[in-house]
């Protein structure tokens, strides 16, 4: 215990370095899932295409591969992301293929009256998606989001094999030098990870029960 | 074939074709609806009646033929097609209200999102179609905690807050408890008789000998029989209509 005290100036900062990484590329992954979702239903054939060839790459990419490619592979054509921004993006980028496949089903799990209701009142698809369908699709997803989002919090320490003092990073800084301290190495990261993903499950929780719809 | 008094029909289907892969569910229908004249179409399941009523707002696609809608060929996609939806009203056999929306924000999406109507006045003119289908005192609940009946009535207030030319009506009572089909068809009566232009799918006969100025009876995707409902009802020309009248009219 009096180990994790003397160090921790050092977790905090890695515990606020994961968490600025989970935040940033959860908005990332929100918002370019929820549009991927769009595309994928959408009545243009060349852009349910391109989202489906998006989904399929980032879904069945390593997400190491990600990072790599992003941090090690477009400085090849002259791009440099930098560390953290190239970890949020990796992350961003890969989780929302995760994303758009969660919102998709909720999608295709509102009854099909619902969209051709909105249709039939002179909605177009872009309204109808926004003002009908998706504020429904998302109710249906909660579950499956908070999934999703708990995954990237802890798939954000491949982050640590790039450069960045996140919290996973410190497991071999600090037990390299304090081989003793293991068990309090690892107590220490696991309930800093768990500061973050149980309020997360919690939050989901408590979202899910307040937009809850009757049918 | 009857005019409209501007010479030209409100709705008018032209030599019609659809099919679902090798079903050939819409066969070389014609049909003309005047202004303000009331279409019921009846006929036994799988005559492609609800089909018909779809291909009007083109909810369903047709592979040959041409619908036009007071004289404007109906768009196949985009923009105009949404345009020219938001002319012709839709009343659905399960109601489809938004079921995130209250009742009163069902009725005021289309004026408020398609008429880019203020959102004050989108609400006035809602509580008064609420209050003229007889649900204005529930505007605030969520459409799940209304009964069937009064679930269509709003479903009939939401098409007519975008004062469409054309309501369809596609087995608006087939849903419902027995107990409730009679106030969903008291507001249809209603409308009919202020003159709205309607084209009902239904099985309710009373409706049609009340309010019909046209029975048009179809069978196996065909348009077999058309006539004023006091016609079709007592003297019909074809054996299939006979048949079909003799096993839904006696019991």
């Amino acid at each position: 215990m009096q180990f994790l005290i003397d160090n921790f100036n050092l977790l905090w900062d890695a515990f606020l370095t994961t968490l600025s990484i989970s935040a940033l590329a959860g908005l990332v992954a929100l918002v370019l899932g929820t549009l991927l979702a769009a595309a994928r239903v959408s009545p243009i054939p060349p852009l349910r295409g391109l989202a489906t060839f998006y989904v399929e790459t980032f879904r069945n990419t390593p997400l190491t591969v990600v990072f790599f490619f992003l941090i090690f592979g477009l400085p090849q054509i002259d791009f440099v992301l930098g560390f953290f921004p190239g970890a949020v993006l990796s992350l961003g980028l890969y989780t929302a293929a995760f994303v758009c496949e969660a919102v998709r089903s909720g999608i295709n799990a509102i009854s099909t009256g619902q969209a051709e209701a909105s249709r039939a009142i002179g909605l177009t698809f872009g309204q109808s998606l926004r003002e009908v369908v998706l504020p429904q699709a998302f109710r249906t997803v909660v579950p499956p989001l908070g999934n999703v989002f708990i995954a990237m919090v802890k798939n954000s320490s491949i982050a640590a094999g790039f450069a960045v003092s996140e919290l996973s990073s410190l497991l071999p800084r600090l037990v390299n030098a304090n081989a003793a301290q293991l068990s309090a190495v690892l107590v220490g990261v696991v309930v800093a990870y768990m500061l973050i993903t149980l309020p997360l499950a919690f939050l989901v929780h408590h979202v899910e029960r307040r937009v809850a719809i009757l049918r | 074939m009857t005019s409209g008094s501007n010479g030209q029909p409100l709705v008018r289907l032209s030599h019609v074709d659809k099919w679902f892969g090798d079903l050939h569910v819409l066969q070389d229908i014609d049909l003309s609806i005047d202004r303000g004249e009331v279409v019921v179409v009846i006929g036994p399941s799988g005559s492609g009646k609800s089909t018909l009523c779809r291909t009007i707002n083109r909810l369903e696609s047709i592979q040959q033929g041409e619908i036009f809608i007071d004289g404007e060929r109906l768009p196949e996609e985009g923009k105009a097609l949404a345009r020219l939806r938001s002319d012709v009203g839709m009343v659905f056999q399960s109601f489809n209200l938004f079921a995130h929306k209250t009742v009163l924000e069902n009725v005021t999406l289309g004026p408020v999102k398609v008429r880019k109507q203020p959102r004050a006045r989108a609400e006035e003119r809602a509580r008064e179609l609420l209050d003229r289908v007889g649900v204005g005192t529930q505007a605030g609940k969520y459409p799940a905690q209304l009964s069937g009946g009064q679930q269509q009535r709003v479903a009939i207030a939401r098409a007519l807050a975008m004062d469409p030319k054309v309501m369809l009506f596609d087995e608006p009572t087939s849903a419902l408890d027995p107990e409730m089909i009679n106030e969903v068809l008291d507001v249809m009566i209603s409308l009919a008789r202020e003159g709205m232009t309607m084209v009902v799918i239904t099985h309710e006969m009373g409706f049609a000998r009340r309010a019909a100025n046209r029975v048009v009876f179809m069978d196996g995707g065909r348009i077999v029989e058309s006539a004023d409902p006091e016609t079709f009802f007592t003297a019909p020309t074809t054996d299939r209509a006979k048949d079909f009248l003799s096993k839904i009219l006696h019991h």
